[in-house]
């Protein structure tokens, strides 16, 4: 295994925070988005606990998912023998239907995630977000309360440092809970390359196109790309100067799109 | 030189006075370094446009509309930057006020600040705030820019001004710039190019002193220090798990652990997948072990080498910055944190009040109100692994909660407090070299209950002796094994030798603390019913038996005692016929945080005996059922692998 100091370090504190999750809260679970961030998350779950994932994955469903990542997902939870809670979306119908159509089909997995929340009595969700996705990531907290809706006060985030979290909340609360806050989308890469953490085909170039993100069908676009191995989504990102989320049609709708998104509850 | 790893990330916080310029800097600073996303100024502008302002750097992190609408950032953002050297991530901290516990989220994870200084205003009130908070933090690299020197014609006379008054305030209080830069990061000057109006400075540019700071640390050369994080159990396996703080972990080490005081040595470093080769842990990464005692050990113990020890003590001084609502009272409780460890501790003392602005100490306050910092004494129920500051930066630090929110943070200082370490460090080498096979649980699990000490302490006639005999009979009716130690049962025997000079007085308690702890580690509820005068004598009782030692107040004054008089003691006390009776010529000094407080003036004997009894039941029992669910919850061998 190459030696690489800044991805044990960042190895080292996700695990950590991990471990504290499990210590200090409960019920929980893990929202698997099937994609290259959250499985990067569920393999250091497997390293935080020797081999086990101690709680169930959870996969908010929209039924939009490309095929592919249908596939990748049977095969990783049948190899990983993993116990998984698909919980199906509310229809896009049910939908406000005054915003803009990519961010209503993201409203949907809000919406599923209310529904999951409100079935199933989690205390906390582990998510895999990261800080540099997005501007509005790059102001979570690594423990962040929320309401039972999933609402989130950006403006009165309770402080965090010295690596003590968040970790009580009151009775009608939950913890959404981000292990790789501090990653960029060049640590997941290079880490799983390093481990390597099977992964979609779909980020791989086929036809002179690749995904950066994985998203629904209807919403998700591929980028131009030639890069067909980990090294070479590497060296393009080494290089390249377009947002990772650039993919993805709803971040471009409205100036405001994703906060309103997130100030409901979004990941 | 050392050559730099480029996968060394520096994370800087950037501070200072509201509208110094510091989210300017930072978008400034993207832009110089090649490290904005494209189109991104373009969208900036938009912006600008849109709204009929100027160009404004700073609007890059406002990534909220309610931040655009007021112009200042709200919170701690993280953008990441690279200069040629090396990658940077910035934590752009917020100047407003009440935006303090945000600044300290940001600042506490840096490795390096950058203190913006506006070069015509100069120091204002929220730079030395900021300076002051980085202080509390142990920031020791700190670039210091004087800013819009554009808006004074770059005129250097305005610099050295500026930099006399900080280098002054930053002295005052411990701290020393590693360098002061003029800058204008509207114009882009000084940031990475040196532009063309400020030829007088022959300094380094920001980029190059952000360049030349370090971060590696020199945290695996000091004492180790594993505090556990959790217990596993896989299969027949236990694993402890944490992080190595400080120091290396090998696999054959002996670990110490405390406050339990028991050794074990560690037989293997789990990994998965699993990998042989690994033998040692470096500070920083986490670690699980297995160990070849089973020894009592759960989340919040600190595993060490018995030739370096933590502390112990239950009571600790702490430099903090508070920023909950509600002030900081003396005598209110609080939760603390330290490492994986948590408990409750209550303030003792306000020892003084820190003004940033002026560093005057103000004492004898009773409360720290927000945005303060201050120097305070806290006491915990039970005696805790400690670490000073100064001997270990990454543990000698202390979060407190209010309720569910965090509130407040600091250092702890030890000045002052005896280091015990020192006079009782044969316990390492002699008393606990006997391994019990049999451990505490099995004990439990045969005895139905965990044995303890429950220590009555009050004035001669508050009903220790009454109450602990009727406790113990009724214990025992739950058919549970209560024991009662008092002066009848101890004084003949194995005290037979001490009087009653203060001296002989301490020895009697140590002792008593000893066999108390001895026979509760064998599994008995011990009553002991002592006067215990002195709150010193009842610490050490409680650092004999760390982990289950509660003190349990018998309330009554001493007027109420004198008149109770049952074996007319206060009356030959008041001739002069007994000497240094405790209340009359010699001290009572009543806990000032005990576990239970019992008031025998106010109720009835019965009611007191239910008191306790339920106490105790709730602290033997309750074990048991919480050590039954931790099991379940932490028994990974159900797993599915
Ligand atoms: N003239 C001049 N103005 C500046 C410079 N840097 C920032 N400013 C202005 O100072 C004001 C406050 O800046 P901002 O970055 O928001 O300050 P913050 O509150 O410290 O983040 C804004 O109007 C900026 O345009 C500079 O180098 N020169």
């Amino acid at each position: 295994m190459p030696f690489n100091k800044h991805l044990d370090e960042l190895e080292a504190q996700s695990i950590y925070i991990i471990r504290e999750a499990y210590a200090k809260v409960n019920p929980l679970a893990m929202l698997w988005s099937i994609g290259k961030d959250s499985t990067a998350m569920l393999w250091l779950v497997r390293k935080a606990f020797l081999g086990r994932v101690p709680f169930p994955l959870v996969l908010l469903d929209t039924g939009m998912e490309m095929e592919e990542v249908y596939a990748f997902r049977d095969r990783i939870v049948k190899d990983w023998n993993l116990e998984v809670i698909n919980y199906p979306c509310p229809p896009e119908a049910d939908m406000d239907q005054t915003l803009p159509p990519a961010t209503r089909a993201a409203m949907r997995k809000t919406e599923g995630l209310k529904g999951l929340l409100s079935e199933h009595d989690f205390k906390g969700l582990f998510c895999g977000i990261r800080r540099d996705e997005q501007g509005l990531r790059a102001k979570e907290r690594v423990f962040s309360p929320r309401s039972l809706d999933g609402s989130w006060d950006f403006k009165d985030q309770p402080a965090e440092f010295w690596d003590q979290y968040t970790t009580n909340v009151p009775d009608d609360c939950h913890l959404r809970i981000h292990p790789i806050l501090q990653w960029t989308e060049l640590d997941i890469w290079q880490y799983t390359q390093r481990e390597s953490i099977p992964l979609c085909d779909l980020y791989f170039a086929k036809d002179g196109q690749r995904y950066r993100s994985l998203g629904e069908k209807n919403i998700t676009m591929p980028v131009e790309s030639n890069a067909s191995t980990i090294n070479e989504i590497i060296e393009e990102l080494k290089t390249t100067d377009i947002s990772e989320r650039a993919g993805r049609t709803m971040d471009k709708e409205t100036e405001d799109s994703f906060e309103k998104l997130r100030s409901q509850g979004y990941m | 030189m050392n050559a730099i790893n480029k996968h060394d990330k520096l994370n800087v916080v950037i501070v200072g006075h509201v509208d110094h310029g510091k989210s300017s800097l930072i978008g400034r600073l993207l832009y110089d370094t090649d490290s904005l996303p494209a189109g991104k100024k373009e969208e900036l502008e938009g912006i600008c446009k849109k709204r009929g302002v100027p160009f404004e750097w700073s609007f890059l992190l406002d990534a909220f509309q309610a931040e655009r609408d007021q112009a200042v950032t709200i919170d701690t953002t993280q953008i990441n930057f690279s200069t040629v050297m090396r990658d940077y991530v910035i934590i752009d901290a917020p100047g407003h006020r009440e935006f303090l516990k945000n600044m300290i989220s940001g600042a506490a994870q840096a490795d390096a600040a950058i203190l913006v200084v506006d070069a015509s205003e100069g120091v204002q009130e929220q730079t030395k705030r900021h300076a002051y908070m980085l202080h509390l933090l142990g920031m020791k690299q700190i670039a210091v820019v004087v800013n819009k020197m554009d808006a004074v014609k770059y005129d250097p006379k305005v610099f050295e001004k500026t930099s006399q008054d900080i280098t002054h305030y930053l002295q005052t209080i411990g701290l020393q710039a590693s360098s002061i830069v003029p800058i204008s990061a509207r114009e882009g000057e000084m940031l990475v190019d040196r532009g063309s109006n400020l030829d007088w400075y022959r300094g380094k540019t920001l980029t190059e002193i952000l360049d030349s700071f370090d971060v590696s640390n020199m945290l695996s050369t000091q004492d180790l220090r594993f505090p556990i994080q959790d217990v596993y159990r896989f299969d027949e396996k236990r694993v402890l798990v944490g992080r190595v703080e400080t120091g290396i972990l090998r696999k054959g080490d002996t670990l110490f652990f405390s406050p339990t005081n028991e050794q074990a040595v560690v037989t293997s470093i789990e990994s998965w997948p699993d990998d042989d080769e690994i033998v040692e842990v470096h500070a920083g990464k986490t670690a699980a072990i297995t160990l070849s005692e089973p020894i009592f050990i759960e989340r919040g113990h600190m595993g060490s080498h018995a030739e370096a020890l933590p502390m112990l003590s239950n009571v600790f001084k702490s430099n903090i910055f508070w920023f909950s609502e509600k002030p900081l009272k003396v005598g209110n409780t609080y939760r603390v944190r330290c490492g994986t460890m948590q408990t409750a501790v209550s303030v003792q003392l306000i020892d003084h009040v820190v003004d940033t602005q002026d560093l005057k100490k103000t004492e004898g306050a009773s409360e720290v109100a927000k945005n303060a910092v201050a120097e305070i004494t806290l006491r915990a129920r039970d005696v805790l692994p400690i670490d000073p500051y100064t001997d270990n930066a990454r543990l000698g630090r202390v979060v407190l909660y209010d309720g569910h929110n965090v509130a407040g943070g600091g250092h702890i200082n030890m000045e002052g407090y005896p280091d015990q370490r020192k006079s009782s460090n044969p316990k390492s080498e002699n008393i606990y070299k006997v391994n019990h096979s049999v451990t505490p649980e099995m004990r439990a699990s045969m005895l139905g209950h965990y044995g303890g000490v429950f220590w009555f302490t009050g004035l001669s006639g508050s009903g220790k002796s009454t109450l602990a005999v009727a406790v113990e009979q009724a214990i025992f009716a739950l058919n549970m094994n209560a024991y009662v130690l008092d002066g009848d049962n101890v004084r003949h025997g194995l005290n037979s030798d001490l009087g009653f000079s203060p001296k002989d007085r301490a020895e009697n308690i140590r002792r008593i603390g000893e066999v108390a702890a001895l026979q509760a580690n064998s599994g008995v509820i011990i009553l002991s019913a002592f006067i215990s005068p002195y709150r010193e004598d009842r610490q050490k009782a409680r650092i004999a038996a760390p982990h289950c030692f509660h003190e349990i107040y018998i309330k009554a004054n001493l007027e109420t005692c004198e008149a109770r008089d049952p074996k007319g003691l206060y009356k030959k006390a008041r001739v002069g016929e007994i000497k240094e009776f405790t209340g009359i010529d010699s001290p009572y000094e009543a806990p000032e945080n005990p576990d239970l407080v019992v008031d025998t003036e106010v109720n009835d004997i019965e009611t007191c005996v239910e008191q306790i009894v339920n106490y105790i039941e709730a602290n033997v029992k309750a074990e048991i059922i919480e050590e039954e669910i931790k099991n379940k919850k932490k028994d990974l061998s159900l797993v599915r692998a």
